[in-house]
């Protein structure tokens, strides 16, 4: 149960087109990366292949954490095993109804397609009461029949929703029982065990979802784990959640919903952590990749967490995930005049195949990167990531000239120019959208930016928002396979109350809080992980009474044995100072309602120095320089010098404008802002003191 | 912020002339996040679950001269993107009128719907912006309150034949006055709603959502200068208006009409023509309802400023690339004449105008279609099925259930309608059943698609829905505003008609229909009775016979189309395993069509 204090903890993230590796000996705290192609068919086979790269031994590692998109991608792809649904009498139609919605608000041409269609929605007669009185017993004749069908209609997963099964679940598990004996695997679940909370078409969806993940992401990691055995492991596979916290497999099999976000969340964590680490608590994390720039907020080292995202039109996961804001403007971000005569840049991407024009695959629409190209800040002679020899320059160029250049009346330096301010500024309002609008001041953030592309416009990001400082960290393209071996593990908890506050049963409340406790340290200790510290979280989704919208009010609480110490002063108090941050105001004489209470209970996994990314000693910054080459800022061609970034050493202070280059990622150090390389390796930018 | 260097480089570059295009992207997309985040500010603070779930509101920054809009969240309700730029016009009509300068720190509030637009459940907020001591724009924000007052909770009152009947009338006042609240204002609005707690909160969001819109505006301009900013300001509508007019130079030139009708207006039980003819030369349209019905003694009728609105929101529909400002309209004339329900005045009742506005929405479409039929789409649902049950619970307190229901999308050109959508006019979600059951002494019964409900077409239009609840208290008043019981959502380009609305409610002797249709007053259920809404399907797009087979069957299968209905719309047999029968499908499509078509009476 103890993990052993030598070998090899191993994070690995698994992404669309790499699979990252990060090793890092828990004896000697050395650290190593891998990168290698990712393998979709059956991811399992390019991380096998990632380990052997590093370790000869399995044995020797001690913990593999993982980062997975097989539920992600299954998602998207709408590659569910086919799942059934029981439901309440009148309501089969929930799912495919949604809340009454459409696609785009300009525009009536939206079409949905339910995940599960609606000859697989069986209703039986059973309901219960908003107040979660049985108003009819459920009849488990008629749910033993209704999975029956499912099954020879080609379910392979069984979901049981019943309304109001939140205010009470006794329907549902009855019905969950009734069918557990016939169903032919274990892939059923229940509403009230995946999300107890108000609110029918969310929790139908995500149990849904749930339900045909199981199947999927089951697979996946029992291959994954016997792969493993086979080569002679004998620690423990985690797997990262979307919440930032990682799982037992166990877990994971059993809630495969909540790996919905699991390789960006893990890259959040990161950098939180090495932005911590370095001195930064307050920091805004910008993933730049090929399509889209993904925003995250970290205040005091905490990064904020949503309740729900939308994977697609109608399809809604309500699970508590690291809140990433994605816009769409990456590397193969397309840049277009409109017809009105607008310089836009996106949504549509050329992703990585055929990529920008520079990679000569076929596309011939100017992006981003072929921007940075055209402007030298990407050397032609060295692209990222290893696919190709060389980049078309010359082929960049004209598709900036006939597509931005013409329409506009800018030569193509300009025109280049355009493309990456307009990029930036979509960038921009994305910062400001979960800094600003969310109360915080920018200045007191400092952008870390990973991913292929992010640091070629980090800099821009610090003048565009007023930004404090911008973090390049050592290894920008494995940040999340480093988030997770230092994930935390971490279970959610919700539970609806829907009361006002001076109805709410204290004792009751204060009874339930202990209980969850408990049951959150239970799941822990039952996880066989050696945690520095257990924590529980305890929030809950207040409003004033008549609103519909609450704000997250958290509250610090001494849990013990017999009493959480629970009191209706502290609730009030706990909204108000959380209602008046976010609107400024406090409404007088207007009662308070309790909606949810929201726990988390979080096991505090050794971490590493993070002081082992440090430079080795003896380099100096006349060695790291490389050479020079013309690079284009603020109108002009400059002479600019190109730095090895891995080789610049501790305290190294690079005036811009310059370009530091590494195997996957290129530092653009804007005219007027300095690099500095700190303790941790990483690279700082800001202004010129 | 705006002490950071390349900023202040930004200001002092405000004198130059020319706005190069990438400063114009970037303050374009600056522009329409501040009003963006006042929406969103409204939205997470509101009280009442029209505004906070329904999105029945809107934000924006409006021409310091005219008024029109210049810019718009794209987060609010699309119709009050044309009918916002009406309230500020008013409130520049009054200060002219009375002399009086439009100050700092000066915000009015009115809810006068002929001149500012919509009904009188919209309270209007407008507060002069200026800069440097230079009036710059106006700030407005509109929200749709619970309740104002009037005959019938949350104000959809089927048999008003005066606006005073609806609810209180705010002609445009200063709320604030140099920064100062005038309370007693405030006083007077909440003592006239029958949710004033709810009716406080919402104002109070909406303040909060001015100010946000100062600050952020504000620092935008500390950034970027005043000049430069209302260059932009001004070069975006222009810019709307060349996209727009390239779209109209599109469409061939000609005449297109169309005609359709409301049900009743609740008072007089006679059908009211809504229909146009729209002229197309060059690059310019002209849209003429003289043919509709003149202004009627019940709720559907419309000011003239809510008619533009509205035609401004079928557009958009259907020329989705152009901006949302004043630009789009200035290739478009319109021709309402005076009296028409299209222009009513004081003190005609509008409160029911989401119906005429969403009927006159389908005249474009169904317009448009013969003019450019790879753009358009079958009509949807149509009506906004504004449903309220009223009681008193046992210990005393009143409680009032308000909300609107959905229906199906019309088929278009890339495939089916959307089934259960919410009405073109809004983006608004429907509460969840769960949140309704815990708020109100009610238990639904059914929350369902409805077969048969899409109109039959090559691409079928979206199905509507049928909700049914029971009373779980001793009594409660019913209240019902809808439309479409009696003319369907038309298909286009000869896809059929949806199925139309239908409402019933038990009484001791068995189930009723309102004799209006589609709307209702006043009616007394006790517990254990039931009422339910059949709502219109969106229509079908190109005849239905054109429909493959495979298609029709597997809608049968999938229980949205009956047997019955594929063979007599879609002329497709469907046997019992669920396959096609061919050769009983080839008899059925030898026959001429029989389709049910548009405009039948239901």
């Amino acid at each position: 149960m103890e993990q052993p204090r030598t070998g090899w903890r191993l994070g690995v993230d698994v992404g669309g087109t790499f699979t990252d590796l990060f090793f890092f000996d828990v004896a000697t705290g050395a650290c190593d990366i891998a990168k290698v192609p990712s393998t979709p068919v059956d991811q399992a086979v390019g991380l096998m292949e990632g380990i052997a790269r590093s370790v000869d031994d399995l044995g020797a590692v001690v913990t593999v954490v993982h980062g997975t998109t097989v539920g992600t991608n299954a998602l998207l792809e709408r590659k569910m095993a086919p799942t059934g649904i029981v439901t309440t009498q009148g309501f089969r139609d929930v799912l495919e109804m949604r809340r009454r919605d459409r696609p785009h608000t300009w525009g009536l041409w939206g079409t949905y397609e339910p995940v599960v269609p609606r000859d697989r929605r069986l209703e039986v007669q059973e309901r219960t009461l908003a107040d979660g009185t049985i108003h009819t017993p459920v009849d488990v004749a008629a749910v033993r029949q209704a999975a029956r069908t499912l099954a020879e209609r080609g379910a392979e997963a069984l979901a049981i929703f019943f309304i109001n099964a939140y205010a009470n679940p006794a329907n549902e598990l009855a019905a969950l029982e009734a069918v557990r004996d016939i169903w032919p695997n274990g892939h059923i679940v229940g509403s009230s065990e995946i999300l107890p909370e108000i609110r029918e078409f969310e929790r139908a969806s995500t149990t849904a979802l749930n339900a045909g993940l199981q199947p999927v992401v089951g697979a996946y990691i029992a291959s994954l784990e016997e792969r493993l055995r086979a080569g002679g492991f004998a620690g423990q596979l985690l797997i990262v959640q979307s919440n930032g916290g990682v799982m037992t497999v166990e877990t994971a099999k059993r809630r495969p919903i909540r790996t919905a976000l699991s390789g960006p969340a893990a890259g959040v964590i990161a950098a939180g952590r090495i932005a911590r680490a370095a001195g930064f608590p307050n920091i805004i994390t910008g993933d730049m990749g090929g399509t889209s720039f993904d925003v995250a907020l970290i205040v005091d080292g905490e990064s904020a967490l949503a309740a729900q995202t939308t994977v697609d039109f109608g399809l809604v996961v309500r699970s508590p995930m690291i809140e990433i804001t994605t816009i769409g403007a990456g590397g193969g971000s397309i840049a277009w005049v409109d017809r009105g005569g607008l310089l836009q840049v996106g949504p549509e991407s050329a992703g990585a195949d055929p990529g920008p024009v520079c990679y000569g695959l076929g596309n011939d629409r100017p992006t981003v990167t072929d921007a940075n190209v055209v402007l030298g800040r990407i050397d032609a002679g060295r692209p990222i990531g290893g696919k190709l020899d060389r980049l078309d320059a010359d082929a960049a160029r004209a598709a900036l000239a006939s597509h931005v250049g013409g329409p506009l009346g800018l030569d193509v330096e300009a025109a280049a120019e355009a493309v990456i301010r307009v990029a930036n500024a979509a960038m921009a309002g994305a910062i400001r959208l979960v800094s600003i609008e969310r109360g915080h001041d920018p200045a007191a953030f400092a952008l870390m930016s990973f991913g292929g592309g992010g640091a070629l416009h980090a800099g821009a990001l610090i003048r565009d928002v007023g930004l404090a400082q911008a973090l390049v960290p050592r290894f920008p393209g494995v940040t999340s396979a480093l988030g997770c071996t230092i994930a935390d593990m971490r279970h959610d908890f919700v539970r609806t109350l829907n009361r006002p506050l001076d109805a709410v049963d204290l004792a009751a409340l204060d009874r339930e809080i202990v209980d969850i406790a408990a049951a959150g340290a239970a799941l822990l200790d039952a996880a066989g992980t050696r945690f520095e510290l257990q924590r529980t979280l305890v929030e809950f989704d207040m409003s004033y009474v008549g609103q519909t919208h609450t704000v997250a009010a958290p509250l610090r609480l001494d849990i013990g044995k017999e009493t959480a110490g629970i009191t209706a002063a502290g609730l009030r108090d706990a909204f108000e100072r959380t209602y008046r941050r976010l609107y400024g105001r406090l409404l007088e004489d207007v009662p308070i309602r309790v909606l949810n209470l929201r726990m988390a209970a979080i096991g505090k996994r050794p971490g590493f120095d993070l002081a082992s990314l440090r430079p080795e000693d003896g380099l100096t910054v006349d060695a790291a320089l490389t050479g020079r080459r013309p690079v284009r800022a603020d109108g002009e061609w400059r002479d600019t010098p190109i730095f090895d970034r891995l080789r610049l050493p501790a305290g190294a202070r690079i005036a811009g404008p310059a370009v530091l280059e590494q195997a996957d990622t290129t530092v653009f150090v804007d005219p007027g802002l300095q690099a500095r390389v700190d303790e941790f390796g990483n690279v700082v930018l800001e202004r010129v003191a | 912020m705006s002490d950071v260097p390349a900023a202040a480089g930004r200001a002092a570059r405000d004198t130059a002339s020319a706005l190069d295009p990438v400063t114009l992207a970037v303050l374009k997309g600056r522009l329409e996040q501040i009003a963006d985040e006042m929406d969103a500010t409204l939205f997470r603070s509101a009280f009442n679950p029209i505004i906070a779930e329904a999105h029945d509101a809107s934000h924006g920054i409006y021409d310091p001269g005219t008024g029109d809009t210049l810019i718009q969240g794209k987060l609010g309700l699309p119709i009050f993107v044309g009918a916002m730029a009406f309230a500020v016009k008013l409130v520049i009509g009054k200060l002219a009128q009375s002399g009086v300068a439009p100050e700092d720190g000066d915000v009015w509030i009115f809810n006068d719907p002929y001149e500012g637009g919509t009904h009188l459940s919209d309270f209007k907020l407008v507060r002069p912006f200026r800069y440097r001591g230079d009036l710059f724009c106006y700030l407005a924000s509109v929200g749709h309150w619970h309740d104002v007052g009037g005959n019938v909770p949350g104000n959809y009152n089927p048999s008003a034949t005066e606006c005073y009947q609806e609810g209180m009338l705010i002609p445009p006042v200063r709320l604030f006055r140099g920064g100062a609240l005038q309370q007693d204002i405030v006083d007077i609005c909440l003592a006239n709603s029958r949710q004033p707690k709810s009716a406080y909160g919402d104002l109070f969001g909406q303040i909060n959502a001015l100010d946000l819109g100062v600050e952020r505006l504000t620092a935008l301009l500390d950034e970027y200068g005043a000049g430069t900013v209302r260059r932009a300001l001004g070069e975006l509508k222009e810019r709307a208006a060349a996209l727009m007019r390239a779209n109209i130079a599109a469409v061939p030139d000609g005449r297109y009409s169309a005609d359709d009708w409301l049900d009743n207006d609740g008072i007089a039980d006679t059908p009211l023509p809504i229909a146009l003819d729209i002229a197309v030369s060059g690059d310019r349209m002209t849209l003429d309802f003289s043919r509709s019905a003149d202004q009627c003694a019940g709720p559907v009728n419309i000011s003239r400023p809510t008619a533009i609105a509205c035609c401004y929101v079928a557009l958009k529909h259907v020329f989705n690339d152009v901006p949302a400002n004043a630009g789009c309209l200035e290739p478009i004339d319109f021709i309402i004449p005076a009296g028409s329900i299209l222009s009513a005045g004081r003190p005609k009742p509008v409160g029911g105008y989401t119906e005429t506005i969403l009927r006159v929405i389908d005249t474009v479409f169904s317009a448009l279609a013969q003019a450019v039929p790879d753009r358009v789409n079958g009509c949807a649902y149509g009506t906004i099925n504004a449903l309220s049950l009223a009681g008193h619970r046992r210990d005393g307190s009143r409680w009032v259930m308000f909300s609107f229901f959905g229906g199906g999308h019309g088929g278009h050109p890339e495939g089916d309608g959307l089934s259960h959508g919410n009405a073109p006019i809004s983006m608004a979600t429907i509460p969840p059943v769960e949140i309704l059951e815990s708020a109100y002494p009610v238990m639904f019964t059914r929350w369902a698609l409805r077969p048969d409900s899409g109109g039959p077409g090559r691409h079928r239009g979206g199905l509507g829905a049928i909700y049914e609840l029971e009373l779980l208290e001793e009594q409660a008043d019913v209240f019902l505003f809808g439309e479409r019981g009696r003319y369907a959502p038309p298909g286009v380009l000869g896809g059929d008609g949806g199925a139309t609305n239908r409402f019933v409610y038990q009484q001791d002797d068995g189930e009723r229909s309102p004799p209006m249709a589609s709307k209702m007053t006043g009616i007394s259920i006790r517990r254990g009775q039931r009422v339910r809404i059949e709502s219109p399907g969106g229509g079908g797009y190109s005849p239905a016979r054109e429909r493959s087979p495979g298609a029709v069957a597997r809608d049968v299968r999938l229980g949205y189309v009956s047997a019955g209905q594929a063979r007599e719309a879609y002329g497709v047999a469907v046997g019992d395993s669920g396959a096609v029968d061919s050769a009983g499908t080839d008899e059925l499509r030898a026959k001429p069509a029989g389709g049910a078509g548009n405009r039948q009476r239901g």
